[in-house]
């Protein structure tokens, strides 16, 4: 009985996956934290209709950390040229999110860092694991996500980026 | 436990699903036209061969499953969702209780907000402040899931006036508390409060909470408080670089069987300030908890069932050897720390930073017991084992236990943690971060092993050499010496990166430095990794060495493991 269950529910799972579709997702309006403890809600997250990329980072995760650090290389360039702007969003709990503003200023970080200690706003965007990455086009939809980091995948996302600013479809 | 019928809610929740979905999937205009369906799931599966030199548990079934869906569906102010799990079983190293069932909706969930007000009915997480009085929380890696099941109403009266209420029983594997808990937290951000303030560099939140649990006396010889209350005050300041931050928990009178039936009323403190400028930060932190462990169910242990959430004051390692052997867990019935962190980034183009630019980081965290007198016996093992005896003895009729403050601080050594991390770019396409760890960690206490505290050295040196655009190799080598339980160990990785899509790791450890000759074993493992877009599949094969995996300073304890791991995770 329990096998079948469950095998109905993952058939069903499947079912879901397939039909569900990302266009035209906007960013979900869930309240979290400023670094200095105000309440923010995501909902206003926007940027002129210009790019955003959102990333989803914590200090205890290396590869969060090298793809951020990576970024913040070019990022005075990918500003200049696109007008993206990327939005940080530290999934450390009470254990280190007071450590997560020195972090930042300590590695002359220009993004706009909030705090998502627990894991609202990670849920309702559906990230399993950090690093996680999203591309917002200038009229908020979600239309881009990767999971992981590795160098060399900054450069993918920046030719997105380049394309959304641009007006080009990235489909 | 109260058991919800679980099959009735599986269908229930199934049949909305499937009936919200088709209706969203209409273009005809149904009630759900336009509505947004999108989810995510992990699934993760590991085989299991014989390994008894490893101290692998012999495995029955010889494979072990966990997977996960949530799907969520919103429109407008509405959004609802559920989460399926199987565990069939469940992978080694979780509570063996989620085998008590091999699929089910443990969490399903409606919502609604408008104009400042969010009612959520079904199950929710929530914490308030940092936590010390009341967190739910899900850390799916260490199987850890108190959510409640009830509902939650917030409320914005007035702008910075965040009011939030709740009621519920915790999730307790496939059931839930017995206890009920009810809470309410008020925040006053004071900029926004006051219109004068509203630009002023001095920024400045105030904050309380108030939480009551209730769970029925039972039949014990003490006469048990059914309702107990606790409540949290909290400020956080701030004036350009400098941060303030500082917590107080008090929680009443609370017999529990990991208190052993004690009457004293439970404290905690956790404070920080920090400051900070471009290219340097720093950061200290100080916390003090006496007998604060508060659970929905008194006779609850292990992880099970906890209220509140106490952050470990010790840094969170990520390199393997640092981060799994000897891993901080909070001490939630005593303990005094302290930490201090340090950032600071040499400029690149000077003589010291180089070219790139030099990154130092300093971290130092000093964890004791807490000073107690006990009321029995100077002695604390004969005073423990008299109040084990559940009476009221005529030297402690309140059966306080013991007393203390939050600023005594006890002979005892919990944790020491100091580490220095110095990363470099040396040119576009090389980087090196060396590490050093020194480590004393009280493993009678953690562990309940009989030896004395472990003093590890740890030196870690992690190289990245991008080869063209697309390839990379990332090393790691790393060592530890120690004197104390499994000895010295040594540990290498490789790893080769073609983005975006591609990981390959090749790693071993092994433990050279063991005193029985027979347990020098080697843990070598292989895995490959393809990502595409929010995709990522993993397969590996080898060894797992046995170890403690943590978060938050929560912990669980990882079997040794021999065999294939599959790893599916994606959202969409």
């Amino acid at each position: 009985m329990k096998k079948v269950l469950s095998l109905t529910l993952l058939t069903l799972m499947v079912a879901f996956v397939s039909v569900a579709q990302d266009g035209g997702r906007k960013i979900p309006a869930v309240d979290i934290k400023t670094m200095d403890g105000s309440t923010f809600n995501t909902g206003s997250i926007q940027n002129d209709g210009n790019p955003i990329i959102i990333s989803f980072w914590a200090t205890w995760c290396s590869p969060c950390k090298r793809e951020l650090n990576t970024i913040a290389e070019e990022y005075i360039d990918w500003q200049d040229e696109t007008g993206v702007k990327l939005v940080a969003i530290s999934i450390d709990d009470a254990r280190q999110m007071h450590k997560v503003k020195p972090y930042v200023d300590g590695q002359a970080w220009d993004y706009e860092v909030y705090l998502d200690p627990n894991a609202d706003f990670k849920r309702a965007m559906n990230v399993n694991n950090v690093p996680h990455t999203f591309l917002v086009d200038g009229d908020g939809n979600i239309v881009w996500q990767h999971n992981s980091y590795q160098p060399g995948d900054e450069e993918e996302l920046y030719e997105l980026v380049e394309k959304l600013s641009a007006g080009e479809s990235i489909e | 436990m109260t058991k919800p019928n679980l099959s009735a809610s599986i269908a229930i929740a199934c049949l909305s699903f499937l009936s919200l979905s088709s209706l969203a999937q209409e273009n005809g205009g149904g009630i759900l036209e336009g509505a947004q369906i999108h989810g995510n799931f992990d699934v993760y599966a590991q085989q299991y061969n014989r390994d008894s030199i490893i101290g692998a548990p012999i495995v029955p079934e010889k494979s072990g499953i966990n997977a996960f869906t949530n799907l969520i569906v919103t429109k407008g102010n509405f959004s609802a969702g559920v989460r399926v799990e199987s565990y069939i079983p469940p992978v080694q190293g979780f509570d063996v209780r989620y085998g008590n069932q091999s699929v089910g909706i443990p969490f399903r969930y409606a919502t609604f907000s408008q104009d400042g007000l969010e009612v959520t009915a079904g199950n929710f997480y929530e914490q308030f402040g940092n936590g010390l009085i009341l967190r739910a929380y899900e850390e799916r890696a260490l199987g850890l899931d108190n959510a409640f099941d009830g509902v939650r109403v917030k409320y914005s009266p007035y702008r910075g006036i965040y009011l939030k209420g709740l009621i519920g029983n915790q999730r307790y594997y496939w059931n839930k508390s017995d206890g009920i808990v009810r809470a309410f937290d008020t925040e006053f951000q004071v900029n926004e409060l006051v219109p004068k303030l509203e630009s002023s560099p001095l920024r400045i939140l105030l904050g309380g909470s108030f939480v009551s649990k209730f769970q029925e006396g039972g039949n014990s010889s003490l006469r048990l408080p059914e309702n107990v209350a606790g409540g949290a005050g909290r400020i956080q300041m701030n004036y350009k670089g400098f941060g303030l931050m500082g917590e107080y928990a008090y929680k009443a009178n609370d017999p529990t069987k990991s208190n052993l039936y004690i009457y004293r009323p439970g404290q905690g403190v956790f404070v920080s300030a920090t400051y900070s400028k471009k290219g340097f930060g720093v950061n200290i932190s100080a916390k003090s908890i006496d007998n604060m462990e508060f659970r929905s169910d008194r006779e609850a242990g292990l992880n099970d069932l906890f209220i509140n959430y106490l952050p470990a004051l010790t840094r969170q390692h990520t390199y393997n050897l640092a981060a799994t052997l000897y891993p901080y867990a909070t001490q939630p019935n005593g303990e005094i720390g302290i930490q201090g962190d340090l950032i600071y980034k040499i400029k690149r183009g000077s003589k010291l930073g180089g070219k790139y630019g030099t990154t130092i980081t300093v971290n130092v965290s000093l964890i004791n017991s807490m000073k107690r007198d006990y009321y029995v016996s100077n002695d604390m093992d004969s005073a423990t084992a008299l109040l084990s005896q559940q009476v009221y003895l005529p030297e402690d009729p309140g059966r306080i236990g013991y007393e203390t403050n939050l600023l005594s601080v006890g002979d005892s050594v919990y944790y020491r943690d100091y580490n220095i991390e110095i990363d470099r770019k040396f040119t576009k396409n090389f980087k090196l971060k060396g590490t050093y760890v020194f480590q004393e960690y009280n493993i009678a206490l953690i562990q309940n092993k009989v030896s004395p505290n472990v003093q590890a050295h740890i030196a870690i040196l992690e190289g990245l050499n991008k080869l063209s655009k697309k390839h990379s190799i990332r090393w790691e080598a790393q060592a530890m010496w120690t004197h104390e339980d499994q000895g010295d160990w040594i540990f290498g990785l490789i790893e080769y990166g073609y983005s975006p899509h591609w990981i390959v790791t090749v790693l071993n450890q092994y433990n050279y430095g063991n005193k029985v000759e027979d347990l020098r074993v080697n843990y070598p493992t292989a895995q490959i990794t393809y990502i595409q877009n929010a995709l990522r599949m993993s397969i590996g094969y080898g060894r797992q060495r046995a170890g403690i995996f943590c978060v938050g300073g929560v912990c669980r304890n990882v079997p040794a493991a021999n065999g294939l791991t599959v790893a599916i995770t994606s959202s969409f």
